[in-house]
């Protein structure tokens, strides 16, 4: 007997993860506009990492933050710790220093730390100045608008890249609904990002192509419009598929996104509930649907 | 909990080096009262000047008037010290951690060369707060000192690092050739505040007037300050409301030296 939630049917798969590096970043500014919009172009051109290097997003609007302004949490991904600090410093260099009165924060206390501010200070051009407030040393960067204030050291972790579910409709707009219903209740997860447009990605990816030179392309099998071409894994009536990628802090955030990403999207005009992997080869995290929405029944 | 309780005020200064967390640590009350103490140039008895209650402990309780006993946890590592009246010079001289909370005044060079912990002074701070002891080149290198109180001459006198905050007035030449670290002053700063200032941040509240070595720079609310304000919270130091919003005249000094060094002044406006 198959799981249904609302007459859609949860498929008896897992979606595969891989290990990442996670990072946390606190940005505030004078007032939320200008917190998230910094917030906005740092996480921006990060959806995955075959492609961006970085996957990055906004992970929830703060009331309270370091220095008492408005701010915005963001979590950044990356392979290899190394490839953390760089873009870490990258992105807050061009993107958080840059904009009207930010400060920025590290928001993880992790054993592992890279250098944030302690890079970024060489922009001061020996004008940068010092402080350590509470026990952790802030770097204070003279800027054309007045100063810049970065914490030196930003906490990293190992963490989750690539949870994911798809989400199969009989048409677009239900699929799209219900996408967007999953979206709204998984960014309430704390510890979890969506690293897509609007957390949503319509062009699901296999690994490897016909096309020697492409690591990753179409992926075929969910495409409806090649069900009579390859070996798809559509039900009949289902006309359009989205999938929902998830990056996490830890396994439990994961779980728990995609448990309530599952829950909110069985609606109306959704056939099934499926989630991508690569035969349980290639990453070091499967999470069973099934498996996860039991343990999220309570007993 | 120990709790020494003064029991005869010594005629001349009374240096009680021995008087710290991890010295009284574990001794029974008989063994602390045992302990050395110079009474001027005289060897004398810790049990000679105060009543010991309590076997040793990190904690200490000190009760009265003790503005004659020098060295109060001076080099104290861990633990807490509450003075209960007035304490004398060179209280928590070189400490490194552990708490101190004086319920009176401080005497002269109060959290001297210290290296970490905490000295919050409920009353009054004598001169050279924070400052370097004679002879040597380098002040407070780190940790923090809270004044509720005013504070005397030299306050921060070539310190390195660290947080010295005044809630009352300091007096002349606050931030003596400071090397870095910061000093806030809610009160009035003295005469030829920052004189020799190489690197550092000096904040008060009213008007000053700076030495010549000054430049003006800006009209400005910096962030990091918003920091300190909160972080002041969190140590039980109220801070004006407004201070969250405040706007600062900056100064760049002192020019005589490397001139790195900046005095915020509030802006009354």
């Amino acid at each position: 007997m198959g799981k249904h939630i609302n007459g859609v049917e949860i498929e008896d798969t897992f979606a595969e993860a891989f290990g990442m590096w996670g990072a946390r970043i606190l940005i505030t500014a004078i007032n939320g506009k200008w917190a998230r919009e910094a917030a906005v172009r740092m996480t921006g051109f990060a959806t995955s990492v075959i492609g961006c290097g970085c996957e990055a997003g906004i992970e929830s609007e703060l009331e309270q933050t370091p220095d008492g302004r408005p701010g915005v949490s963001a979590l950044l991904f990356a392979p290899s710790k190394e490839a953390l600090a760089n873009h870490l410093v990258n992105r807050i260099g061009q993107c958080v220093l840059t904009c009207p009165t930010t400060a920025c924060f590290n928001g993880l206390q992790a054993e592992e730390q890279v250098s944030g501010g302690g890079q970024l200070r060489f922009f001061g051009d020996s004008f940068q100045i010092s402080k350590v407030i509470g026990g952790r040393r802030y770097w204070r960067i003279p800027v054309m608008e007045g100063e810049f204030l970065v914490e030196e050291k930003f906490g990293v972790q190992r963490a989750i890249g690539g949870g994911n579910i798809l989400i199969l409709g009989s048409d677009l707009p239900a699929t799209l609904r219900a996408a967007e219903l999953a979206v709204e209740a998984m960014q309430r997860v704390p510890g979890v990002i969506l690293p897509f447009p609007g957390g949503i990605v319509r062009s699901g990816s296999k690994v490897g192509s016909r096309y020697k030179f492409l690591k990753a392309s179409t992926n075929d099998a969910y495409c409806p419009s090649l069900r009579s071409l390859v070996s798809s894994a559509l039900p009949e009536e289902v006309n359009s598929v989205m999938e929902i990628v998830i990056d996490g802090l830890d396994v439990p955030a994961i779980e728990q996104a995609t448990r309530v990403g599952i829950q909110a999207a069985c609606i109306d005009g959704i056939r099934r509930i499926a989630a991508g992997n690569y035969g349980g080869n290639l990453g070091k995290y499967k999470f069973h649907l099934h498996k996860v929405l039991e343990e999220g029944t309570p007993r | 909990m120990t709790v020494l309780t003064l029991k005869s005020q010594p005629r001349a200064l009374l240096e009680a080096e021995a008087i710290r967390p991890e010295n009284l640590d574990r001794r029974p009350a008989a063994e602390i009262a045992r302990l050395m103490v110079a009474h001027g140039n005289e060897p004398a008895l810790l049990g000679d000047f105060f009543d010991v209650a309590g076997d040793g402990s990190l904690e200490i309780v000190l009760n009265g008037d003790l503005s004659r006993v020098k060295n109060i946890a001076a080099r104290m590592t861990q633990g807490k010290v509450v003075v209960n009246g007035h304490a004398g010079t060179h209280l928590g001289a070189e400490m490194q951690g552990g708490e101190i909370h004086v319920f009176g005044n401080a005497g002269d060079c109060a959290g001297a060369e210290m290296t970490g912990g905490k000295i919050h002074i409920h009353g009054d701070a004598g001169h050279a707060l924070g400052g370097a002891l004679r002879g040597s080149r380098r002040g407070m290198r780190r940790g923090l000192i809270l004044v509720e109180g005013s504070a005397g001459n030299e306050t921060g006198a070539m310190m390195r690092r660290g947080l010295i905050v005044i809630k009352g007035n300091a007096g002349d030449f606050t931030g003596l050739a400071m090397i870095a670290g910061s000093i806030i002053v809610f009160g009035k700063l003295g005469l030829r505040p920052g004189a020799g200032l190489v690197r550092g941040t000096i904040v008060t509240f009213r008007p000053a007037e700076l030495l010549p070595g000054y430049r003006y720079d800006c009209r400005y609310q910096p962030d990091f300050l918003k920091m300190i304000f909160r972080d002041l919270k969190d140590h039980e130091l109220a801070v004006p409301e407004n201070c969250m919003s405040a706007c600062f005249h900056r100064y760049s000094g002192d020019f005589n030296r490397l001139g790195k060094g900046e005095i915020l002044i509030h802006d009354q406006r």
